[in-house]
């Protein structure tokens, strides 16, 4: 197996006696797309907020790169290059599409804590946020406001801002909820291709999405890691069936 | 695709020129028929509602303690000028510092919480300062300090001329104005405008919110101060009104009625609320009821205020 960019050791969240994530040990191979899958509640989206330290575990460790993270504030594992996208879509909503992206694009000049400049001084990043813009399909409407944007652009516009950080690992939250079958595609080809040289950890109910994009797949259901490894060997062990995809499946 | 490399700033600025320009012509003239001292005040709270809207309307913050930062600052202008024999620029720059420091205080306390418990917090502050006040010896009580002298300004203008006080105030208020304008059009401001929209994505991407929020807080609260300490010079007192809960709902009002998140909604607010006072004052308390009502049908009727109503008509900004 290749070198692993991301590890949980024993991850456990403990909500005042509800425990949603329960010794989870997670390893994600650089270079992959690694997939999170499980029923409603099965603890996915609370172990993205320990990874991203949105939340604090109440047990275990959490390791990028040989580096322990389990301590950190949120903006600093952002900061290592592990950047995450939303369950509900994460745009900025009152701001333009290119205002989008240059938000992102602007963290390369460290903090912007000059409020005595100009924003003019931002322009020489528009280049590169067109550039981000287009490569998601988005250039015809890089100058209208998010929030007039149709759900499936939406997540578009996440992506292209996601990918402004240049992030060595992205963790996506079901990227494909509540899409149409052509947005899916879309997203789907989107995902391949930023994963060529990036690391990819994503939540999907899509098993299509999943079968075709990913390489390894770790099932949850409360809390607890149920099975792991293709989705050849996941879809058929009798426990992720009954589990997951309920009797009706086969 | 004609113009897609076009800069999103120069987009939507000519029509703040034109407000801009039309706001100073019209401050030039109205001493030649609104009194000036009236005119004064009404800048003095301009400059504060314009503070305010800079956490409100940028940042999403709603603090609801800022006569805190107004009160003391017209305190230590006012003590420093009339005790310390401080000429009035240092003066106010000693209510401005005073402001500051409070601000930074509040503000690192109040913006570890969100929302409700946002705006609790610094009520709360605001209300343990405001006994402070009331009880101090330096504060005169419920007297406030009076007879402070305008004195003059960089040691040869006058301020007891009346033309050359309304001249300074103005001067103070644009300056104010436009250093809120160029925070919200900078790099910083483009930082604010993101968390204001969405924190958690902001953090997401590597933004520590917490300490942008903080620099925000603290430049509301200064220029608040600066607003309350000039208001101190002009009215030659402080008193307790200005630290007291209500001046804190006040700026609320002012903020609303113009139009929150609009450049030029303050002034306007502030305005139309000291206008209201100043000519309703024969009615007595029956001013807080009509002040009510007008909030009552602001929020019902026309959510964006005035100003922003009408850039939202005419499809500018303003």
């Amino acid at each position: 197996m290749s070198e692993i960019i991301l590890e949980t050791e024993d991850l456990t969240k403990d909500f005042a006696g509800f425990v949603a994530v329960n010794g989870v040990n997670l390893r994600v191979a650089r270079g992959t797309i690694h997939a999170l899958i499980g029923p409603n509640g099965a603890g996915k989206t609370t172990c993205f907020n320990l990874l991203t330290k949105f939340l604090q575990p109440t047990r275990g460790r959490i390791v990028y790169k040989g580096q322990d993270i389990t301590k950190l504030a949120p903006a600093d594992v952002a900061r290592l290059g592990v950047v995450r996208s939303f369950q509900i879509s994460a745009v900025f909503p009152h701001l333009t599409v290119i205002e989008n992206v240059r938000i992102a694009l602007q963290r390369q000049r460290g903090g912007s804590f000059d409020f005595w400049r100009s924003k003019s001084v931002l322009e020489p990043l528009n280049e590169r946020a067109l550039a981000l813009i287009d490569d998601v399909g988005l250039a015809d409407v890089a100058h209208v406001t998010a929030v007039e944007l149709p759900y499936g652009r939406k997540r578009a516009l996440e992506i292209a801002t996601t990918l402004a950080l240049d992030p060595e690992m992205l963790l996506l939250d079901e990227p494909t909820a509540g899409m149409g079958h052509e947005d899916i595609n879309r997203i789907a080809a989107l995902i391949k291709r930023v994963a060529a040289d990036r690391t990819v950890l994503m939540v999907e109910h899509n098993l299509s999405v999943v079968e075709n994009l990913c390489h390894r797949i770790t099932v949850l259901t409360r809390g607890r890691v149920l099975a792991e490894g293709d989705y050849a060997t996941v879809s058929n062990n009798p426990e992720v069936r009954e589990a997951y995809m309920g009797v009706g499946h086969a | 695709m004609v113009d897609i490399t076009r800069p999103t700033h120069t987009k939507t600025s000519r029509s703040e020129a034109i407000a801009f320009v039309l706001m100073v012509g019209f401050f030039m003239v109205a001493p030649a028929f609104i009194y000036p001292v009236f005119l004064m005040k009404m800048l003095c709270f301009a400059l504060f509602a314009c503070a305010f809207n800079l956490l409100i309307g940028y940042v999403g913050l709603l603090s609801f303690g800022h006569a805190l930062y107004f009160g003391w600052a017209s305190y230590l202008t006012a003590h420093s000028a009339k005790v310390w024999g401080f000429p009035p620029e240092l003066a106010i720059l000693t209510g401005a510092a005073t402001a500051a420091l409070f601000g930074l205080v509040a503000g690192s306390l109040a913006i570890r919480r969100q929302g409700i418990y946002f705006a609790m917090i610094t009520l709360a502050l605001a209300q343990m300062m405001f006994f402070f006040a009331l009880q101090a010896k330096f504060t005169g009580g419920e007297d406030g300090i009076q007879a402070v002298p305008r004195g003059w300004l960089f040691g040869f203008i006058n301020l007891q001329d009346q033309t050359n006080m309304y001249i300074t105030v103005l001067v103070i208020f644009l300056a104010g104005f436009l250093l809120i304008y160029r925070i919200i059009n900078s790099p910083f401001g483009e930082v604010l405008k993101a968390i204001r929209e969405n924190e958690a994505r902001a953090i997401s991407l590597g933004y520590k919110t917490e300490r942008y929020k903080l620099v925000a807080f603290v430049l509301s609260a200064t220029l608040a101060g600066v607003a309350g300490g000039t208001k101190a010079i002009v009215l030659q007192i402080a008193s307790l009104t200005d630290v007291n809960w209500p001046m804190s709902g006040e700026v609320v009002l002012m903020a609303l009625v113009g139009g929150l998140g609009t450049v030029f909604g303050p002034v306007v607010g502030a305005f139309v609320i000291i206008a209201m006072q100043n000519y309703l004052a024969q009615v007595g308390t029956w001013v807080t009821v009509i002040q009510g009502v007008v909030f009552v049908i602001c929020v019902l009727l026309f959510r964006r205020g005035i100003v922003g109503e009408l850039a939202n008509l005419l499809r500018i900004k303003l």
